[in-house]
């Protein structure tokens, strides 16, 4: 039993366009770096998880690969499937195995190889992840289209506009252009998002992630072994929520309830204050498939009241300086959104940004001692919402 | 694709495999020989009426016959009281549009169709529903009211879409 788990080593891959490595080749980028930062060797690893949705990528068992590729051979291990929520699940998977006492050491990984397929097959196969039957073999719902529902209900509800929505996607990409592991290293102003073409009414090539392969890991550690560990975070709470298939199932299409529970869950948890939580934090990684999803997130992990996440944007409170840092790695907008390594490359930048070890022109000031990350898989099927601190509970 | 099999075709034979070289980052690429298809069978037995429903017309869904509950999309179970007597009801075919987008960047296996629209409405059941609205996006907005009704579609099978009430 542990009743803290650490964060002791982390690495991270560059996202993008990665055809110049195959998986277990683009694995090892991240896994090499996080055992040398943990100074952990393969024998010291009890379990290891794989975040990986997979279905565009040939190799199915990713775990196997790895035992083989990495001499991880024969430590158990599982593959762990939550749609774009996959990366922080296998964090889940990981941090219970360690406070529970069934491993001291857990290596998380996260990996996607989306563009060992077209295009077109990506887009077919990411517009399944909604109700097979209710919303994709029947109306063609792709995975932008699930969101925009959501940002066309925003505009109408708090009168957002396509312009507000450019505001994430020029912040996003001011902090990517920043972070040497980013797809996208190219600032942009709001004409270019709005003169891109559309993708799903209302959003736009601009406002969307783009498809990307990459790999992140961390490793996870006990209390005891990670108590003479110089450079380490500690995970102070999780919050995990599960939304409908359907989206016809749900209330209203402001707010994705998984999230609005889940980030309760995490703040409840790690005793922090509902009313005003951001207040705790030095800054967030919130998951921004979308431009609009970015400000739907504000309000669910309540950084604002309801409808107040567009004049966060509009205010830049969510740059650094402002109110609460968003997304400044560049988000999966700008950084890229491997679907698996997605939730593993957040508690990455969640390790880099507390210990000060940020790039240049995207370190946030660490006051609280406190980051949190939100991740979600599918349209708001699953949110994993984890805060991490410099100091243990 | 078709750019891609002349040119992996033309390197089997110069070469002896299946290879290719990406444009972008100028990396050799092994092509898959291997190309899988995929067509789900997927259980309506226990949904029948309401398939049996459109084609008179009609949209119809299942309420508990012990709490009242309705679902749409219609379940032969309810949760509520873990109990499975249901009962087909009718739908009104009206209700207020929540929301809407545009499939403009479409999957493969819908791309004999033009930018399509899809939407959600609150019947006055009480119920949502997700489907494509007929018509001019640009006409229509969130709160206005809308009626359901079942056509034949492209593919040649019934299905509801949502039409504008003007
Ligand atoms: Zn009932």
């Amino acid at each position: 039993m542990s009743e803290n788990v650490a964060i002791i080593g982390i690495g991270h891959s560059k996202f993008g366009t990665r055809k110049d490595v195959n998986l277990p080749e683009l694995a090892w980028e991240a896994i090499k770096p996080a055992l040398d930062s943990a100074n952990v060797e393969q024998k010291d690893i009890d379990f290891y998880v794989v975040g990986n949705a997979g279905m565009w990528s040939s190799e199915a068992a990713v775990p196997s690969l790895m035992a083989e590729y990495a001499d991880l051979a024969p430590k158990g291990s599982m593959r762990v499937e939550a749609a774009c929520a996959s990366g922080n699940a296998a964090i889940r998977v990981g941090y219970t195995a360690i406070k529970s006492g069934g491993a001291d050491i857990v290596l998380v990984l996260g990996i996607e190889k989306m563009q060992e397929s077209p295009n077109p097959t990506i887009i077919e196969l990411i517009g399944r992840f909604g109700s097979y039957f209710w919303e994709f073999e029947n109306f063609g719902l792709t995975f932008p289209g699930y969101y925009a529902m959501y940002g066309t209900a925003y505009m109408a509800k708090y009168g957002a506009t396509e312009e507000d929505y450019a505001k994430v996607a020029v912040k996003n990409h001011y902090y990517g252009a920043k972070n040497p592991y980013a797809q996208f290293r190219k600032e942009i102003d709001i004409d270019t998002v709005l003169k891109s073409p559309y993708i799903a009414w209302p959003f736009k090539l601009f406002d969307c992630s783009p498809i990307t392969d990459g790999a992140a890991a961390v490793i996870l550690a006990s209390e005891e072994f990670a108590k003479d560990v110089e450079d380490k975070i500690w995970i102070l709470s999780q919050g995990v929520g599960t939304g409908t298939a359907n989206l016809s199932r749900r209330d209203d299409f402001t707010t994705l309830p998984s999230a609005s529970y889940a980030a309760e869950q995490a703040y409840k948890k790690a005793g922090i204050d509902l009313d005003a939580p951001w207040k705790y934090l030095d800054g967030a990684n919130v998951h921004d498939c979308f431009t609009a999803p970015e400000i739907i997130a504000y309000e669910d992990c309540r950084f604002c009241k309801r409808g107040e996440g567009v004049e966060l944007i509009r205010e830049e409170q969510t740059y650094i300086g402002g109110r609460i840092p968003v997304n400044i790695d560049g988000g999966l907008k700008a950084k890229g959104h491997p679907i698996g390594a997605t939730g593993v490359s957040q508690a990455v930048e969640a390790y880099k940004q507390l210990l000060s070890q940020a790039e240049k022109g995207r370190q946030a000031d660490i006051k609280n001692g406190r980051w949190l990350t939100h991740n979600v898989g599918g349209t708001g099927h699953f949110t994993y919402v984890t805060i991490y601190g410099l100091e243990k509970r | 694709m078709d750019e891609l099999r002349k040119a992996i075709e033309k390197n089997m034979e110069e070469f002896g495999f299946p290879v290719t070289i990406d444009e972008r980052l100028g990396t050799l690429q092994w092509v898959d020989m291997r190309e899988l298809r995929l067509r789900y069978v997927i259980c309506i037995e226990n949904i029948m009426p309401f398939f049996e429903g459109m084609r008179e017309g009609k949209l119809i869904t299942t309420k508990c016959k012990k709490c009242g509950r309705l679902f749409f999309p219609p379940q032969k179970d309810c949760p509520s009281c873990r109990d499975s007597e249901m009962e087909w009801v009718e739908l009104k075919k009206e209700g207020v549009l929540e929301t809407l987008t545009v499939i403009f960047v479409r999957p493969p296996s819908f791309a004999d169709y033009d930018p399509y629209t899809v939407a959600i409405a609150k019947l006055d059941d009480g119920v949502k529903i997700t489907a494509w609205l007929k018509g001019d996006p640009q006409k229509v907005k969130v709160g206005q009211r809308v009626k359901v009704e079942i056509s034949r579609r492209k593919e040649g099978y019934l299905m509801y879409e949502l039409v504008p009430v003007e």
